[in-house]
């Protein structure tokens, strides 16, 4: 289901072509993206794979529109990101966007309803349908009964769940997760990746980076990385 | 819609607020002192100008009060004849201002004997000043009973007497004492009104009626009581010649006053050889009132300004060290899609809403301060809407101020370091 490198397809969700990523360190340039093309469709589940420093989290970082590229094309659902202004970004991230990261990453003075109100907030929803989704995404993930629990008082892999609870709120095509059972015991990371493969059955495109083999075998695809350039692809 | 999002950020900010109590409490104080004193400050040199204002009201503030004053150098002078000190005012001068100025409304002449009376089994020496009607006009004060002078009086001779306040308590005379006779020096008058008499100071200037006793026609006082008072002291008598003790003059309006009282002193000048006068322009005190307010705000207001400024570089403290402890927050509502002007007004808000809120505490403060001045001190205080609505204001942009480094600071925090914040 991928394309060779440097080949654009119509449908794509992610399309990135020839991305270079650069950074300055001192007098030495450090290749962190080495000219990644590559694109993602609808329904995909890739698992981006790769030693440390190879690059994973600067590719979901600019895929994630957290960063920019240095040089070559990104184009999401249609959009050139690629050339876009800190505000349009921002945009994109609340409208196309979802994202799970390892340590949570949840605000914790929020309530857990709070929590996965906030994508809302920012959306400009009124409160009480802003509400009611709330209640409809945390019983998506089980967690009804702690809609007023503070984070703090919640389990690894609640507060996980409930970080996917938020990044759904804004109903995204494009789930984006770094290691997102990196801080979990193996049957709880497990219980979220089955979360995932079934939003991903009922269409969600995810991308997630793991260092696990095991992980990365709940994913159709997997992407691994080598000194900032895609080394090779393997279909599950 | 605007307003309930608006409302609702506000109120998120408060609930942030609320998280630290203690915190938020002990970065408010700043700004509750500072307004606190901004008000209070306000407040006193409000009242000292209100209370000027109404002093001045009492004495006129289009009157001009020339009042004859024993010149010092007069002990040794010419001008003793035979034991006598001739000094003051003149019938003449009464004439001269009167025929040169057309900007005066009119002239009201006082002449004060100090007479023995007797009310029937009280005697007592009393200050009787003889005066024209229009001197009711001129201070205007409450008839306790009966009536004032007229001009009838005047041009009857009327052997009548109108008390003051304090005269009919030194007499022990009331309301039913009207129409009785009172005997002056050696003469009887016929007692036909009580009026109210103020005392005290405006300022510097003495309220005209602060030691009279008793109003008599001034024509009657010229015939019974003539221009020369004999005053028994250690060495023997001494005897006094003063045509007119005082002459209030009414300028035409208050835009005259100053001007008027200028020809009039240049004209005294020239026909007084010593300065045995004083002119009183009440209207001066107004704008000493208003000099002093301005000299009181300046400097309480630099004093307050420096408290705002401390209050607000411990907001701006307080908001930096919470931009770090919340790096990873703004990361994360960053990474949700939160503009950077969204990251702003929250915390913009909240610092705003720290300092109005503070402010608003201080604006207690700063009326319970004035408060407490005015009941230990006695010393006038008015708290205006007018510094509230300052107040209101200052806190408002303390707040915008002071948040906005910490809030741009948090705007620009990198998304991405800030999601590997600790
Ligand atoms: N902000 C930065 N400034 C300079 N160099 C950076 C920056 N971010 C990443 N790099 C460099 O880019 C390269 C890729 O880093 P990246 O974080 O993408 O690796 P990774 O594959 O996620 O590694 P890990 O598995 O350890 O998380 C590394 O050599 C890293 O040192
Ligand atoms: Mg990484």
């Amino acid at each position: 289901m991928h394309t060779a490198p440097g080949e654009h397809r119509n449908g794509a969700v992610i399309a990135l072509n020839n991305v270079r990523k650069t950074y300055q360190m001192g007098s030495t340039l450090v290749h962190a993206l080495a000219g990644v093309s590559i694109s993602f469709y609808p329904g995909d589940f890739w698992a981006i794979m790769g030693p440390s420093g190879s690059g994973k989290s600067t590719m979901l970082n600019i895929l994630g529109c957290l960063d920019r590229v240095t040089s070559g094309d990104y184009v999401l659902e249609g959009n050139d990101v690629s050339t876009m202004e800190d505000d349009a970004l921002s945009d994109v991230r609340l409208r196309h966007l979802g994202f799970i990261f390892q340590s949570f990453n949840l605000i914790p003075q929020l309530t857990v309803r709070r929590n996965i109100e906030l994508p809302l907030y920012y959306l400009g929803w009124e409160a009480e349908r802003s509400a009611a989704r709330a209640v409809e995404l945390a019983g998506l993930v089980g967690l009804e009964g702690r809609l007023n629990h503070k984070p703090t008082e919640l389990s690894g892999g609640q507060m996980q769940r409930v970080a996917i609870a938020r990044a759904l709120a804004n109903d995204p095509q494009i789930l984006l997760a770094d290691e997102p059972t990196g801080n979990l015991d193996s049957a709880t990371g497990d219980q979220i990746l089955n979360i995932l493969g079934q939003l991903n059955r009922e269409g969600k495109t995810i991308v997630m980076v793991t260092h696990e083999t095991h992980v990365a075998a709940h994913a159709k695809h997997c992407l691994h990385m080598r000194d900032g350039k895609i080394e090779s692809i393997e279909e599950n | 819609m605007a307003r309930s999002k608006t409302a609702r950020n506000i109120l998120l900010g408060i609930e942030n607020l609320l998280l630290h109590k203690l915190r938020t409490f002990l970065t408010m104080l700043g700004v509750v002192f500072g307004v606190g004193s901004v008000v209070a400050m306000l407040s006193v040199g409000e009242g000292a100008s209100q209370e000027a204002l109404e002093q001045i009201r009492k004495i006129g503030s289009n009157n001009i009060i020339v009042t004859s004053i024993k010149a010092a150098e007069d002990a040794s002078s010419s001008a003793m004849q035979a034991n006598m000190s001739i000094y003051g005012l003149t019938y003449n001068d009464q004439i001269r201002i009167e025929e040169t100025f057309n900007r005066i409304r009119q002239t009201v002449p006082v002449k004060m004997v100090r007479q023995e009376c007797r009310l029937g089994e009280r005697a007592l020496e009393l200050r009787v000043v003889g005066t024209l009607p229009a001197w009711f006009e001129l201070l205007q004060r409450d008839v306790v009973a009966g009536r004032v002078l007229t001009d009838a009086d005047i041009a009857n001779l009327a052997g009548v007497v109108v008390l003051t306040e304090f005269g009919a308590r030194k007499l022990l005379a009331a309301e039913n004492t009207i129409g009785s006779t009172l005997r002056v020096g050696s003469s009887y008058f016929e007692i036909v009104g009580i009026v109210r008499s103020e005392g005290g100071l405006a300022g510097n200037i003495q309220m005209p009626d602060e030691q009279i006793d008793a109003y008599v026609p001034i024509t009657v006082a010229r015939e019974r009581f003539g221009d020369i008072a004999t005053t028994r002291s250690a060495g023997g008598y001494n005897r006094e010649m003063v045509q007119l003790h005082q002459l209030i003059v009414e300028a035409a309006s208050i835009d005259d006053v100053e001007s008027v009282a200028k020809g009039i002193e240049a004209m005294l000048a020239r026909f007084h050889k010593k300065e045995d006068y004083r002119i009183s322009i009440p209207l001066a005190l107004l704008r000493q009132a208003e000099a002093t307010k301005r000299t009181f705000n300046i400097v309480l207001g630099s004093i307050a300004a420096i408290s705002l400024l401390v209050g607000g570089i411990g907001i701006m403290n307080i908001m930096l060290a919470s931009v770090t402890e919340r790096t990873r927050e703004i990361g994360v509502r960053r990474a949700i899609g939160a503009k950077r002007r969204q990251i702003i007004s929250q915390f913009l808000i909240e610092t705003i809403v720290l300092s109005t809120v503070g402010g608003l505490i201080g604006i207690g403060l700063g009326m319970f301060i004035p408060w407490l001045i005015t009941y230990f001190a006695g010393m006038p205080t008015v708290v205006t809407l007018k510094s509230v609505l300052l107040s209101v204001g200052i806190s408002v942009a303390v707040g915008m101020v002071f948040g906005l480094y910490p809030a741009v600071r948090a705007a620009n925090v990198d998304p991405i370091v800030a999601l590997r914040h600790e």
